[in-house]
């Protein structure tokens, strides 16, 4: 299976679900924080906090949303080339005690997000954290778990999932690549 | 980036690199909690042949907040008392495990010598060679300006900003090293100088503009920024070998003081790599003034450190 | 074997001064004959087809550290380096341990190194007390003493005193001897570490500029004529010296003067990756100063090539360019630089070669039985080279202790592969073993 599996209609309205989904599970929008992972997290995350704000217009999107980079909490620089650090941009009140929902595009072994734990920790000390995702691809290295999934996505190891985005690749999709039969 | 040893051959884009790698380690430093993990597990070595208290802090401290070991090695030794020879404390760190060696050297070409010899595998970043080069200096010198001169400063180089360096040129590795960053950075150099502490032909390079009264340049110039570099007072005098008469003549011609900053265009910034000799090379109203960011080169020593570290050591282990 | 057999050798068909082809009958140690058909029956045969033959080379300025420094290089080592390198004899300079000022330690080195009987050792004897440039040496009782120094130099120091090198230049008139004058001036070159100019600044290495050498030598041409004495300059190096030299011996004063292969062959872009390889005074110059010097010696300014052979033990350049030592070997890798330099470029003949290596140095070092034409009758001192055999320089397969050779892995043309000291052989090249018969 190889292609376009979300298309732009697909992506607008996972985004719009899981806003709803949100908002439902935090009953209300005051403490919510929403940080993006780059580079696409970051996109996303903008994107949930406009659909957030339509709901509830005393959402302030812009003040909520944020970035944090999480390169330097990588297990896996050793075998990498070198990377470029991202940004980490944090709302000026900070993010203790606040409900933080973290934004990325692809939910695989688990490690970025594991990443994204340790630098949140040193940022502050939020009430919670929540993971939203919009693809899950399975194959889970570490026992953590996304609460709010765009979609499931089965795939094989040897597959490529590759997100793309109007603010970062010029359109809106998501394609399965590579994979053998 | 396999080492850093100097800025002559640094690239606009490895430099650039590491001006955005600052940024990002700089933010991190404002913060409650500064440490990362980022190193955790790696070795770095200070290997000072030369004192230097000041630089060897900012990189333990850059080190330590990438969650580095670090480990100090003093080895004191002179031309004229060699001690132990770099060789032999090469093999050591070797054998240590060092990932990476900070090397402050009396020794122009020692950080090179270190990197080329084989001796050892690891990386290498020259914290001062002789009168060769001092890059985390040049860097973190151009960090700043760009800061506080440059807007949206993320990827962008110095280009078209108007840069003087004054002072003791031709001993000088801050100096050295900022040249040549600063035309890799697309800046305008302008270097003040007596003819005596200028390096062979540098008077005769069209690329720069030499003035030999700081009065002069003011003149030409509308400066972005001023360096002002400190003056070795063991340069002064000594028999025939005196680079200029006295201090009194030095500060006349080539000091910074109050009249000299008002030349200036209101956002021009004043740094020092210091430690200064107030009333000599620079007054101390010009450096304690609010154009004077002496103080924040400080800290960003550090970050530039980090992100030279980072740039260094995180990649990919080159096979041994 | 009979006696007569073994002192008797007849080297066939060489090139005579690379140009014409002949033979060489040595009886004795003497040059007999040209013509094969008169060598004593038994005499060794060598081929020497497609091979040059020049009167045996002489170094006039050479290091070989015995006494002191014999981790570095001994006579004899020396000696073998020597003649593997083509030369019959040398000059050994003065700044040993003791220093060779006095009478007794010239003869010391002068017997050892006729005890190891490789090349003819002429010890040079100190121009001041411990090269300290305060006090004249006992110079007459070094030329009177068996060792009959004529050539004395305080080289690795100037004799920078002028009143001192006035005198000095007088005083040797008594036994027809010469001041070999290492010309810099210690004031312009205090803590120097390389040749000044734009490669120092970018290197941040403190300079040492031409007119330290320039300087001094000004200074002593005109001194010589003043006294009416003769001048050697040693390494000559840059292209104001070798203007210098042209003009003071237009005017006619008896100067002369060597330059070294290194600065025939390199510049200060070899310093760039700070390798002490590289690190000698004085220091490679630039490209127009090579040029230059290339062409003092093609037209006779510069008198001879010496090589300042100077061997360190590796620890002295297995280091910091500030720590190291300065000088490097070079007995046997000079004539093959030189036909680089000058005979591969059309600069100079093989007999002009003869000229610059042997007879001229041999006359400044008043050697009297080398530097001798090819001709029946004289002593048989002879180089063979062969021209056409490319091969590239490793440091560490020198004959010399010591491995400080700048030119490891470059290619030169052609060597030594013959050298024989009074018609003995003290090097014979692997390529000619099935030659010599």
């Amino acid at each position: 299976m190889t292609g376009t599996i979300l298309g732009a209609p697909d992506i607008s309205r996972a985004l719009t679900r899981i806003a709803h989904e949100i908002l439902e599970r935090n009953e209300g929008h005051e403490s919510l924080v929403l940080l993006g992972i780059p580079t696409r997290g970051v996109p996303l995350a903008h994107r949930l906090a406009e659909r957030i704000a339509q709901v509830e217009p005393a959402f302030d999107a812009k003040a909520r949303t944020g970035s944090i980079d999480i390169t330097m909490y990588r297990d896996d620089l050793r075998s990498q080339p070198t990377r470029s650090i991202g940004s980490t941009m944090l709302p000026e009140f900070g993010i203790d005690d606040a409900t933080v929902v973290l934004v990325d595009d692809v939910f695989h072994t688990g490690r970025t997000i594991r990443a994204a734990l340790d630098a949140i920790k040193d940022e502050g000390r939020p009430r919670a954290v929540q993971l939203a995702v919009l693809v899950d691809r399975g194959h889970r290295e570490l026992p953590i778990r996304a609460d709010f999934v765009g979609k499931n996505i089965p795939t094989s190891r040897s597959e490529r999932v590759d997100v793309r985005l109007a603010e970062t690749d010029g359109d809106d999709a998501v394609i399965l690549s590579g994979g053998r039969a | 980036m396999k080492h850093l040893l100097g800025t002559r051959d640094l690239s606009r884009e490895d430099a650039i690199r590491i001006l955005d790698t600052t940024a990002q380690m700089s933010a991190t430093q404002e913060r409650e909690i500064r440490k990362l993990p980022t190193l955790r597990g790696r070795t770095v070595v200070n290997l000072f042949f030369e004192d230097s208290t000041r630089t060897r802090i900012s990189f333990e401290a850059a080190a330590k907040r990438l969650s580095a070991d670090v480990i100090n090695f003093s080895a004191k030794g002179s031309s004229l008392s060699k001690g132990e020879s770099l060789k032999d404390t090469a093999l050591t760190l070797q054998a240590m495990g060092a990932d990476a060696v900070v090397i402050r050297h009396w020794a122009s070409g020692a950080a090179q010598r270190l990197a080329d010899s084989g001796w050892m595998h690891g990386a290498v970043l020259n914290a001062g060679d002789g009168t060769h080069e001092h890059p985390t200096q040049a860097l973190l010198d151009a960090f700043t300006a760009r800061r506080h001169l440059v807007s949206d400063s993320e990827g962008k180089g110095l280009d078209g900003l108007t840069v003087a360096i004054v002072g003791d040129i031709l001993h000088s590795r801050v100096a050295g090293s900022n040249v040549a960053l600063l035309k890799t950075l697309g800046a305008n150099v302008v270097v003040v100088a007596p003819p005596t502490l200028l390096p062979f032909g540098m008077a005769q390079r069209e690329d720069i503009s030499v003035y030999y009264t700081l009065d002069d340049a003011l003149e030409a110039h509308d400066l972005d920024a001023i360096m002002m570099l400190r003056v070795q007072r063991e340069r002064m005098t000594g028999g025939g070998s005196g680079f200029f008469p006295s201090p009194e003549e030095y500060t006349r011609l080539f000091g910074l003081d109050r009249a000299r900053m008002d030349r200036m265009p209101d956002h021009a910034i004043i740094m020092h790599p210091g430690p200064m000799n107030r009333g000599l090379e620079i007054s101390a109203e010009a450096a304690d003034s609010p154009r004077s960011v002496i103080v924040e080169q400080v800290s960003n020593g550090v970050a530039v450190r980090m992100a030279a570290l980072y740039l260094l050591l995180s990649g990919e282990e080159a096979p041994q | 074997m009979s006696e007569t057999a073994t002192d008797a050798l007849v080297i066939v068909n060489a090139s005579l001064y690379g140009d014409t082809a002949s033979d060489i009958v040595v009886v004795d140690g003497v040059i007999t004959s040209l013509e094969r058909a008169d060598a004593p029956a038994g005499a060794r045969t060598l081929d020497a087809s497609g091979l040059v033959a020049l009167p045996g080379l002489v170094d006039i300025h050479v290091h070989l550290r015995e006494p002191g420094r014999e981790d570095a290089e001994t006579i004899e080592t020396g000696s073998r380096s020597a003649a593997k390198g083509g030369f019959v004899a040398v000059h050994a300079m003065a700044n040993t341990t003791p220093t060779a000022d006095t009478a007794g330690v010239v003869e010391q080195v002068a017997s050892r190194g006729a005890e190891v009987g490789l090349v003819d050792v002429f010890p040079v004897g100190a121009v001041t007390v411990g090269l300290e440039g305060k006090q004249l040496s006992e110079m007459g009782a070094m030329a009177n003493s068996r060792a009959k120094v004529r050539v004395f130099s305080d080289d690795g120091k100037c004799v920078h005193d002028p009143v001192l090198m006035r005198r000095a230049l007088e005083y040797v008139k008594t036994f027809d001897g010469v001041i070999a004058q290492h010309s810099q001036d210690p004031r312009l070159t205090e803590g120097s570490q390389m040749h000044e100019g734009y490669v120092s600044a970018e290197l941040g290495l403190a300079g040492w500029p031409a007119v330290a050498e320039e300087s001094i030598i000004a200074r002593d041409v005109l001194l010589a004529e003043h006294v009416g004495s003769r001048l050697h300059v040693c390494h000559l190096s840059t292209a104001g010296s070798v203007d210098i030299i042209r003009w003071a011996k237009a005017k006619g004063i008896d100067v002369t003067a060597e330059v070294m292969p290194h600065h025939l062959l390199l510049t200060d872009e070899s310093v760039r990756g700070y390798d002490p390889r590289f690190k000698v005074n004085p220091p490679l110059r630039t490209q127009s100063d090579v040029d230059a010097v290339r062409a003092g010696l093609a037209d006779g300014t510069i008198d001879i090539v010496a090589t300042d052979h100077a061997p360190h033990p590796d620890e002295d350049k297995d280091c910091e360019w500030a720590a190291a030592a300065m000088g490097m070997i070079g007995l046997e890798t000079a004539v093959g630089i030189v036909q680089k330099t000058m005979v591969d470029t059309g600069a100079l003949t093989w007999r002009d070669v003869a000229r610059v290596m042997s007879t001229t140095p041999a006359r400044i070092g008043r050697d009297e039985n080398h530097g001798r034409p090819l001709e029946v009758g004289e002593p048989a001192n002879i180089t063979l080279i062969n021209p056409e055999a490319p091969w590239t320089v490793e440091p560490s397969a020198t004959a010399s202790r010591s491995n400080n050779s700048p030119f490891g892995g470059i290619e030169l043309p052609g060597r030594a592969v013959a050298t024989f000291l009074r018609g003995r052989p003290t090097h014979i090249d692997v390529s000619l073993e099935g030659a010599f018969a």
